[in-house]
């Protein structure tokens, strides 16, 4: 179970208290009403699926009920941050993400010895 | 004495405390202290069990959890009793029952045993490729047959009495395993001030210790020295000693499960005592001090009964007092198992011979075993044995295949090295390391704050291992804080260090033989099946494991792992970390589901939400139904009615009379703000800074995406404040949905959001005379038509508690919905009640309710729409603002799909033959002679016998519903074919007129 910081509380809560809510920094385009449909689409449908760091939202749903972003390593599951909503994006560049020592097949997954 | 192969002198239990138990019927005497192997051995029991696949005579192989062979049936009680439990863990209490499993008619002569000499057909992967066809008989025969067969121990089917209970703990540093290695980093870390939990799985502290009776500690007897380490720190305020406790599982952010069983070993257990406890400990850093496992040597016929791990032999004379055999052989290709052979001499045990693989064994063994006069046979091996219950000879011969001379055993004590107990790092998603050297997986790279130390770490001297903890145990406690204490300093001396160990099949069992070597004793795998896995195509280790079952269930490669992997090596002719390794699952041990589920069972399993009116709804004899964690009053049967009578009499009453109905669970948000109306223009369709303070209205909430979300009636009581309510089930979800938008998309806004749906209960009154019995107990407002017309709300008085009072509807009759405090509801439904019986109103439930809304055509969300369904498709484009520039989903409902012609969309359905009611779920045709796949149209999605329209009525979702008003469709079903008549969906009082009576 893991441990998530809470920017609001300013403590590390258990993964219980929160609920995950999808991809941070997609903004809802202000003229909504008059974008393309591949504007729609690129807004509402498609996301990443990064393997390594993603930028994601949480709500601390049984705790403050706040909403905020966080950076997470979608390999070894590992947070690097979180930060209140509507705070720029981290640079995080410097940051490991998958790099030539995560696992790469199913059966390395599994457990492989390197 | 209980049991005659007890040697007076030997072992640690007292003499003079006893206890009874019974294996399969048979009375047996035992110590306190003995586990149900033990005092199996000291009763020169050791046909326990029979094997799983080919119902092999089996023994006890081990003195510890990996256990494979010596699973029992073990009862308290006709309802106190669990299966596959493992031998040499369960402590033996006065008045036990034990069984043994997997054999009819009896252990000694099992005709599942068959199996054996059929094995030529059960060979590995058999399972995949013989019951294969027919198909159909899969689930009928072979299935069954497979699993009455093949299953071990049976499942209880009384309820488990016993209760269970769950802890959370959070320490500085949590220590797994309580043998040297455990105690000495607890003590560091303890004197160091660091908030300490040291647990292990046995009874008593010790690990190794418990056999190895030559190792001393700053002089002490080893054994002597743990016990009193261990009431040392029990006595410090900042260290927990959890015995009996196993370390099963361990997940993200050092979050570790462990399990105690507190009183499983007592004799007459204080209920109030849960039977098991599960600890949730968080820890800040994790010493793994989990030991190491012997193994088994790999030849043929080597899981006769009586023929064991030499370890546990030892623990057994050393620990229980007890003799595993009179004339005993060892085959070993390591020296730890010398050590058994030297302290089962002394003891007056006659050994055979050991017979030891190598040809250089160590020359300190060496040395003793002579001293001793134990002969010792280098560069030999057993190749096989002999003995149909219990092992009566082994057959040795030189290596390289000299001939083979059988020598009388009665025990046969093997060992081929140590396994590192790597489970609990591996769990931690620590990459392990093959260390080529001592052909063994050790800790590699950490994926947590933890450190192994001890033999896990494959560090097997006894001062080298004191050392590492000593600084481990420290090293954790000043990483956390603690500034504390000294240094910690204690010398071990112990009588020889061991050498050898050797993974795969022994001499006479190698490749080209097939001879039944095992390799995994519980899922009867042996070295051949191994090989024929690879022959047959598999060459990853993961492969193998699924086609031969090895090092499954609840081995999780305790013993087989290795052994496994050496065989798959030279077969594939690949050196062994390229083969991989199988990953060691969570449970270390089985753990029972009463633990992990604790007290979230009967009541608490999910807890039932009952409304301030649900005594007097019981008390009037209303069946409840569940909606959500809801218990709604579905109907109230008269005597004599059935559920069709009693819903027929309501929907009749509420018609022609009135009638009350519990609305409490409807959802509640309380939207307030200078905002609040600009707030809700964006999360409805509808527009709402037209409607005035006092007035309500419809509303319906979309996704983003154009669906239709949740609906319900707003009030706006002040310009700055709307009374929302949502569908029973939709209420987090919506509330969730609101503070997203509000906090992430739309901050700017000054709106403040509160659930209220438990704040206030809701009765609903209904029906023509529904003002008649409300205007005596109103105070301080008007509620005449003129006054308070249909969809108006006022803040007043009922009874003399507050009341939101709003006129509106969902029967389609003029009706009002009282919000009361909820601690008034049952007082204010009761004084409503009183008024209204006298005047023949009812009380209805949600079925009555459901039948109503379908009878004027309104819609449940969740039930006629599916999260496809736009307010277009389920005719409410009136209630979508065509003003409004922006709102959730505006921009949805324009995508091309929405906007296409042909949707399904809502419409009613008149069967034909009034008197047939379609079933829900129904699919819709055009063509009924249509051959199959028919084309669906669609399905029903309500469907009632309407009592008021003296027919059925239906609701339906249809391609192109709309534009097909009048045309006759068709329900197929499987015994005959329903038509219908596509209608709209308001089958009574079309023009509403009710409502405003």
């Amino acid at each position: 179970m893991l441990l998530i910081y809470c920017p609001y509380c300013e403590e590390e809560r258990s993964e219980l208290e929160f609920r995950h809510g999808g991809d941070a920094h997609i903004a809802r385009p202000a003229n909504i009403a008059d974008i393309t449909d591949e504007e729609f689409q690129d807004y509402f449908f498609l996301r990443d699926n990064p393997k390594g760091l993603i930028f994601e939202r949480w709500r601390h749903i049984h705790g403050c009920g706040r909403f905020f972003n966080a950076a997470r390593d979608t390999v070894s599951d590992k947070f690097v941050m979180s930060y209140k909503a509507g705070e720029p994006k981290p640079n995080l560049s410097g940051e490991p993400t998958a790099t030539e020592k995560t696992v790469e097949t199913y059966e390395a997954v599994e457990g492989i010895a390197k | 004495m209980s049991g005659a192969n007890r040697i007076a002198g030997q072992g640690r239990l007292t003499p003079a405390r006893t206890a009874r138990f019974t294996f399969d019927g048979k009375t047996f005497d035992a110590l306190e202290g003995d586990t149900v192997a033990s005092a199996l051995l000291a009763n020169g029991v050791h046909l326990v069990g029979r094997s799983f696949k080919y119902h092999r005579p089996r023994g006890i192989l081990s003195a510890g959890p990996e256990e494979p062979n010596a699973l029992v049936d073990v009862s308290r009680d006709a309802a106190r009793r669990q299966p596959n439990v493992r031998a040499p863990v369960q402590e033996v209490f006065d008045g036990m029952k034990v069984e043994s499993q997997n054999r009819w008619p009896s252990l000694a002569f099992d005709v599942g045993g068959v199996n054996n000499l059929l094995s030529p057909f059960f060979a590995a992967g058999f399972y995949y490729k013989t019951f294969m066809w027919p198909k159909a008989a899969w689930e009928k025969v072979y299935e069954p047959f497979i699993r009455r067969a093949a299953g071990l121990g049976v499942a209880p089917t009384e309820e488990d009495p016993d209760h269970y209970a769950n802890r959370y703990a959070y320490c500085d540093v949590l220590i797994a395993g309580a043998g040297v290695a455990g105690l000495s980093a607890a003590l560091a870390a303890a004197e160091a001030g660091a908030r300490v939990i040291l647990c292990d799985e046995q009874p008593e502290v010790g690990g190794a210790l418990h056999y190895d009776t030559s190792v001393k500690i700053d002089g002490q007897n080893g054994y002597d020295w743990a016990q009193a380490t261990a009431a040392r720190l029990e006595a410090m305020e900042n260290v927990t000693v959890l015995t009996r406790t196993t370390a099963f599982g361990y997940y993200n952010h050092n979050f570790v499960g462990l399990v105690e069983r507190v009183t499983d070993h007592l004799t007459r257990p204080d209920r109030k005592l849960p039977r098991e406890r599960l600890w949730q400990v968080r820890a800040k850093r994790v010493i793994l001090a989990t030991g190491s496992i012997e193994r088994h040597m790999v030849f043929a016929n080597n899981d006769r009964p009586g023929i064991m791990l030499a370890s546990a032999a030892r623990t057994y004379l050393n620990h229980f007092g007890v003799a595993v055999g009179r004339k005993v052989g060892v085959y070993t290709a390591n020296d730890s198992a010398y050590e058994a052979a030297f302290d089962l001499k002394r003891a007056g045990v006659t050994i055979a011979a050991i017979v030891d693989n190598r040809d250089k064994p160590g020359e300190a063994v060496l040395a003793e075993a002579r001293k001793l006069g134990i002969e010792v046979l280098t560069g030999h091996s057993v190749v096989d044995t002999k003995g149909k219950l219990r092992v009566s000879s082994m057959s040795v011969a030189r290596n390289g295949g000299g001939s083979a001379r059988a020598i009388p055993v009665d025990a046969l004590l093997m060992s081929a090295g140590w396994t590192p107990s790597v489970h609990l790092f591996s769990q931690s998603r620590g990459k392990v390391a093959y260390d080529a050297a001592s052909g063994r997986f050790l800790p590699g790279t950490y994926a947590q704050d933890c450190l192994s130390v001890g033999s896990c770490n494959g560090t097997d001297a006894l001062q080298a291992t004191i050392e590492e903890s000593l600084a481990a145990g420290e090293l954790m406690a000043r990483a956390t804080g603690n500034e504390g204490g000294g240094k910690v300093e204690l010398s071990g001396e112990n009588a020889f260090d061991w050498t050898g160990g050797m993974a795969g099949s022994g001499e006479g069992a190698g490749v080209d033989t097939t001879v039944k070597a095992f390799v995994d004793f519980q899922n009867d795998v042996c070295a051949k099946d191994i090989r024929l896995a690879v022959r047959e195509g598999m060459h990853s280790i993961e492969h193998i494991k699924r086609f031969t079952t090895n090092g499954m269930a609840t081995d999780q490669g305790k013993l087989s792992n290795i052994h496994g992997l050496a065989i798959a090596s030279e077969v594939l002719n690949r050196e062994i970390p390229k083969i991989g390794l199988t990953t060691f699952r969570a449970p270390y041990t089985p753990v029972t589901f009463g633990a992990l589920i604790s007290h979230s069972r009967g009541d608490l399993f999910d807890p039932a939400r009952k409304t301030p009116m649900h005594a007097w709804e019981e008390a009037h004899g209303a069946v409840f139904e569940d909606v959500g964690n809801w218990k709604r009053a579905w109907y109230y049967p008269r005597a004599g009615e059935t559920m069709h009578d009693a819903v027929n009499r309501e929907c009749r009453t509420v018609r022609n009379t009135a009638g009350l109905f519990d609305a409490s669970t409807l959802g509640k948000i309380e939207v307030v703000g200078p905002d609040a109306g600009t707030f809700m223009n964006l999360m409805y369709t509808n527009a709402w800074d037209t409607l005035k303070p006092g007035r309500c209205r419809y509303g319906i909430m979309l996704r983003e995406d154009g669906f239709v979300y949740d609906d319900g009636v707003v009030g706006r009581l002040a310009e700055d404040r709307f009374h929302v309510t949502t569908t029973t089930g939709g209420a987090p979800r919506v509330m969730h949905h609101m503070e997203d938008y509000l906090q992430t998309e739309f901050p700017h806004l000054k709106v403040w959001l509160t659930s209220t749906t438990e704040q206030w209960a809701v009765i609903a009154v209904q029906g023509p005379k529904a003002r008649e019995i409300l205007e005596p107990l109103v105070e301080g407002i008007d509620i005449s038509n003129e006054a308070f017309p249909h969809m108006s709300v006022r803040e007043g008085k009922i009874c003399g508690v507050p009341t939101r009072l709003f006129r509106m509807s969902f029967t389609g009759e003029a009706g009002y919905e009282v919000n009361v405090p909820a601690d008034y509801g049952e007082a204010v439904w009761e004084a409503i009640w009183a008024r209204a019986e006298p005047l023949g109103a009812c009380a209805y439930g949600t079925e009555t309710m459901h039948v109503l809304r379908a009878e004027k055509g309104y819609i449940i969300v969740g039930q006629d729409t599916d999260g496809t369904v736009t307010p277009h498709d389920a005719s409410l484009s009136w209630a979508v603002s065509k003003k409004k520039t922006d709102f959730v989903g505006i921009r949805g409902l324009k995508r091309p799909d929405l906007v296409k012609e042909g949707r399904k969309q809502l419409v009613g359905l008149l069967t034909k033959d009034p008197k047939v009611v379609l079933e829900e779920g129904a699919q819709i045709v055009a063509d009924p002679n249509e051959p199959k796949p028919m084309k669906m149209l669609g399905h029903v999605t309500s469907s009632y016998w309407s009592e008021n329209c003296g027919r059925s009525i239906a609701m339906a979702l249809v391609a192109g519903g709309q534009s097909r008003m009048g045309q006759t469709l068709y329900v197929p079903m499987p015994d005959r074919t329903i038509a219908v008549e596509v209608s709209d969906m308001v089958f009574i009082d079309k023009e509403g007129g009710r409502l405003n009576g």
